[in-house]
């Protein structure tokens, strides 16, 4: 059975880069990165494969170094909530060009589905606010795509975005895992040496 | 230079290394580096809820061309160690001066452990130590540290010694 109130990974996924192509993406490990991949390799997305937290604090650091660049973080809520306290540096730091998108499904995907904190009672949401980020957007159908790309697009604010996806396993889409390339390939798309 | 001048010397290193964003976690030695990273408009100073933090937003700030770094105490050394992973699979270059405790005069013994392990907690991870004990010393330890990084693209704390950093005051003079 599939749960209303929900949205396909994937599809999210796919529609909302298809919106943003300009943007700077930082994926979480597991899931979120196979899900940013399968929507089209470009050099503009850095894949995280460890690391376990990085994402949004990775995405933190390139949006106050491309303060004219928009930056979103994708990743999910066990990744996040490793690593959830970098939420209140971005509450202290406010860049206007940030989006954390946070794929929720309340499970660890890569572990084996073990139920998450979100399934157990912690609200994100709340935290984002409670951690002093202003815009927060709930996401439960595919309709809610084009607000979002609109603040991302816009950077006039640190956007927190809350998905709702179900807990499906999909097909995995594995991109390249050698860091190093994808370091030195991301910054040569912004016309960075590799060091 | 004298015992006090040491945290100007080393903000004028940064300085002119290009170093744009400066993250910490606050140590009562790096206190006047802190005060000065938040004074000069040309630097993006970042409080942290914990040290890992600040090593993935040097990586990210690398990623965009900026030049970080990660200002911590000892004990903030274990707080990273899964972080620096990030560091070695993707060779970023990491620059962090770590205030030292559980060394020189330290009469607080729950800062031993860390402060033992700090040293060896870091070269396991692949980042090599530089340490100054000296206001003399500071400087140049950390000019060399800055081109180590950023031009040999290479991952280095430097340790900033618990006799550099003084004896901590535990009731007002």
């Amino acid at each position: 059975m599939i749960e209303t109130g929900r949205v396909n990974r994937r599809e999210y996924v796919t529609a909302l880069i298809a919106e943003i192509p300009d943007a700077l993406i930082i994926t979480g490990l597991g899931s979120p990165t196979y899900d940013v991949y399968a929507a089209g390799h470009r050099p503009q997305n850095f894949y995280l494969w460890g690391a376990m937290g990085a994402a949004v604090p990775v995405a933190l650091g390139l949006a106050l170094a491309q303060p004219e660049r928009s930056v979103v973080a994708v990743t999910g809520d066990g990744e996040h909530l490793m690593g959830v306290g970098a939420l209140a540096t971005i509450g202290a730091a406010q860049p206007s060009n940030l989006t954390v998108v946070v794929l929720d499904n309340a499970h660890f995907g890569e572990t084996g589905m073990q139920c998450s904190h979100t399934g157990l009672g912690t609200d994100l949401r709340a935290i984002a606010r409670g951690f002093g980020i202003e815009t927060v957007i709930q996401v439960d159908s595919l309709a809610d795509v084009s607000p979002v790309a609109d603040r991302v697009r816009t950077r006039v604010g640190t956007t927190y975005v809350h998905v709702l996806i179900h807990a499906d396993e999909l097909p995995r889409a594995l991109p390249p895992r050698d860091g190093v390339a994808n370091k030195n390939a991301f910054r040569a798309a912004l016309e960075l040496p590799t060091f | 230079m004298t015992d006090n001048s040491w945290p100007e010397a080393v903000f004028r290193v940064l300085k002119s290394g290009n170093v744009r964003q400066i993250a910490f976690v606050p140590d009562a030695g790096l206190a006047d580096l802190i005060r000065r990273a938040q004074s000069d408009p040309a630097i993006r100073d970042l409080v942290l809820t914990t040290e890992e933090e600040g090593v993935a937003i040097a990586c990210g700030a690398w990623l965009g061309g900026q030049r970080a770094v990660l200002l911590m105490q000892s004990s903030g050394v274990g707080n990273c160690v899964n972080m620096f992973s990030l560091l070695a699979s993707c060779q970023f270059p990491f620059l962090t001066l770590v205030a030292m405790r559980g060394e020189y005069a330290e009469m607080n013994p729950w800062q031993v452990p860390m402060g033992r392990a700090t040293q060896q907690v870091l070269e396991l991870m692949g980042i090599q130590v530089m340490r100054a004990n000296t206001a003399r010393e500071v400087e140049d330890t950390v000019r060399a540290a800055i081109d180590a990084v950023f031009e040999a693209n290479d991952r280095v704390a430097v340790l900033l010694g618990q006799k550099l950093i003084g004896r901590k005051k535990w009731e007002s003079d």
